[in-house]
């Protein structure tokens, strides 16, 4: 074997063994996460903790049901306001806007997504909480929704505009108006890559401490309706994290294991209800 | 046009007349007074070297260029004696099918691709009653009969491009065009479909664009050549073929360019 040809054989394997490496260091950071969450949140999940409302300090036990709850609300009605608006938004982008106001909306988006989450809780808090003089869900989620809107609506553009050309041609070759070959077409052809990313946003705000510390608050209580302070689970890890006592550790712990349980069944669901349909094979 | 070509034209019937055809990109031309007339039941194939406008000629048929931007068109096409640009641009695409160079369908089921062009017609026909007439048509009712829930996209190219056809004919349009179908296939699939191409005539008016000047000489009635933009010779294919009226119709079907 000549020296030039042992080199590159070596260049080879070792640049392989770096992307191996790297992809390793990935993984195990997330499973090294995950087991500790099971280690120290695992041990405190129990029925109560679903069912009761926080214990007073000094009292053990208790439960997080309003968190849990509180959480739900919040991401219901801050998916109601950003998946409709993120996702219309991306359809006109991808298929009527002319290239200026395109790159307009482009350009808002993206700095709407770099806006650090606590500005975004300020806006709100001025908007929905200052006015009303109380923090309420409504707060809470308005402020979560504006944080899926840039994801929602850049990643629907993007997976509208990877359908190709010839099936919008092949729609419209049969006297399918433009609106009728979105409806029927693009958009079926598109909706496993858009709902993939709504999820992905709703993970991510799904775990949003910051704009809810000045919107939601927060509640040892139930939150009756849409228009009181309410709990949730990512400001009770915080608020219980930052405690001094060693049960509230405890519960934070297994909040965190909630939060991540409960993203993780909607992604499992999401996808079970994705693998049905047909989606068009890549070219 | 010749004279050849009119004298032996003028018994069909036409099914579409074009006149003084111009058309651009943007600022390039890429159409210069293009004159032909489309024979009622006939196959009229399309025959000239890459770039050379037969592709555009055929997305006016259908007004398919007006999805391009930048695209203007001066001129006259008839259909049926009514002038296509008057028209509305659905119900012209009703009336007109096209099938395109790569099979197209739709991420939906066999079934569903087929009766697409009836549902969003708001057709009153019996939709299962016209998907397997318009299976039947295009030759592959036997092969797909027993799987029409399944993906379209688990059929092969040939299949597929059959399937394109099917889906095509389910609205019965009148006239049927065809942007190189056989491109993708492989021989087999090729000589399926030419062979279905015949068949159809009965059915409806066929213009076919091909670089493949053996298909053109198989399966068409009419060919027509062209040549950067300009239409340089029309005649009854065999006419065509045997006794070219212009050096560059011969220089090119004797495959000295293209």
């Amino acid at each position: 074997m000549s020296g030039r040809l042992r080199w590159r054989k070596f260049v080879s394997g070792f640049m392989l063994a770096m992307t191996g490496v790297c992809a390793l260091v990935t993984v195990s950071v997330l499973f090294f996460v995950l087991g500790d969450l099971v280690v120290h949140g695992g041990t405190s999940i129990n029925w109560n903790f679903f069912t009761k409302l926080p214990a007073p300090v000094g009292e053990t036990g208790g439960g997080m049901a309003n968190a849990i709850v509180g959480s739900a609300k919040l991401l219901a009605l801050a998916s109601l306001i950003g998946v409709p608006i993120g996702f219309l938004g991306g359809v006109y982008l991808a298929e009527f806007s002319g290239s200026t106001v395109a790159f307009v909306v482009r350009y808002a988006a993206d700095l709407l997504n770099g806006v650090p989450s606590i500005v975004i809780g300020i806006f709100a808090y001025a908007l929905l909480v200052l006015p009303f003089k109380h923090f309420s869900t409504i707060a809470g989620s308005f402020a979560l929704g504006l944080m899926m809107i840039p994801i929602t609506l850049r990643s629907t553009e993007q997976f509208l505009n990877g359908v190709p050309r010839a099936l919008r041609e092949g729609s419209m070759a049969l006297g399918a108006s433009k609106w009728k070959t979105i409806q029927a077409v693009v958009i079926p052809a598109a909706y496993r890559g858009i709902l993939t990313a709504i999820l992905l946003a709703f993970a991510r705000v799904a775990g949003e401490t910051a704009p809810l510390l000045f919107t939601a608050l927060g509640n040892r209580y139930w939150s009756h309706g849409w228009n009181e302070p309410t709990a949730s689970l990512p400001v009770v890890i915080y608020t219980y994290a930052l405690s001094p006592y060693e049960d509230w550790h405890r519960q934070a712990w297994a909040a965190g294991l909630v939060l991540l349980g409960l993203i993780l069944i909607i992604n499992i669901v999401a996808r079970a209800i994705l693998s049905r349909g047909i989606s068009v094979p890549r070219a | 046009m010749n004279a050849a070509a009119r004298e032996s034209s003028s018994p069909a019937e036409m099914r579409m007349t074009i006149s003084k055809l111009n058309f651009w990109y943007g600022s390039k031309q890429t159409l210069f007074d293009v004159n032909l007339g489309i024979a009622a039941n006939k196959i009229t194939a399309l025959i000239g070297p890459s770039g050379c406008g037969k592709s555009t000629l055929l997305r006016t048929l259908n007004r398919m260029y007006e999805t391009v931007r930048n695209a203007r068109l001066e001129g006259e096409i008839l259909l049926d004696g009514k002038n296509i640009l008057a028209q509305d641009v659905t119900q012209l695409r009703r009336r007109i099918g096209m099938v395109f160079q790569r099979p197209n369908p739709f991420p939906k089921s066999i079934f569903e691709n087929v009766a697409y062009g009836l549902r969003i017609n708001g057709s009153t026909l019996p939709v299962a009653e016209a998907v397997e007439k318009s299976l039947r048509h295009a030759a592959l009712w036997d092969e797909v009969k027993d799987q029409l829930h399944k993906s379209a996209y688990e059929l092969s190219g040939g299949q597929q491009q059959r399937l394109c056809i099917a889906r095509a004919l389910a609205v019965e349009p009148e006239v049927l065009l065809l942007d190189e179908p056989c491109s993708a296939l492989d021989p087999i699939s090729t000589a399926k479909i030419e062979e279905l191409l015949v068949q159809l005539k009965e059915l409806c008016t066929i213009v076919t664009v091909t670089h493949n000047m053996q298909q053109a000489a198989r399966v068409s009635d009419f060919t027509a050549f062209l040549l950067t933009g300009q239409l340089i010779e029309f005649s009854p294919t065999p006419h065509l073929f045997t006794t070219p009226g212009d050096p560059r119709t011969e220089a090119y079907i004797t495959g000295r360019f293209g």
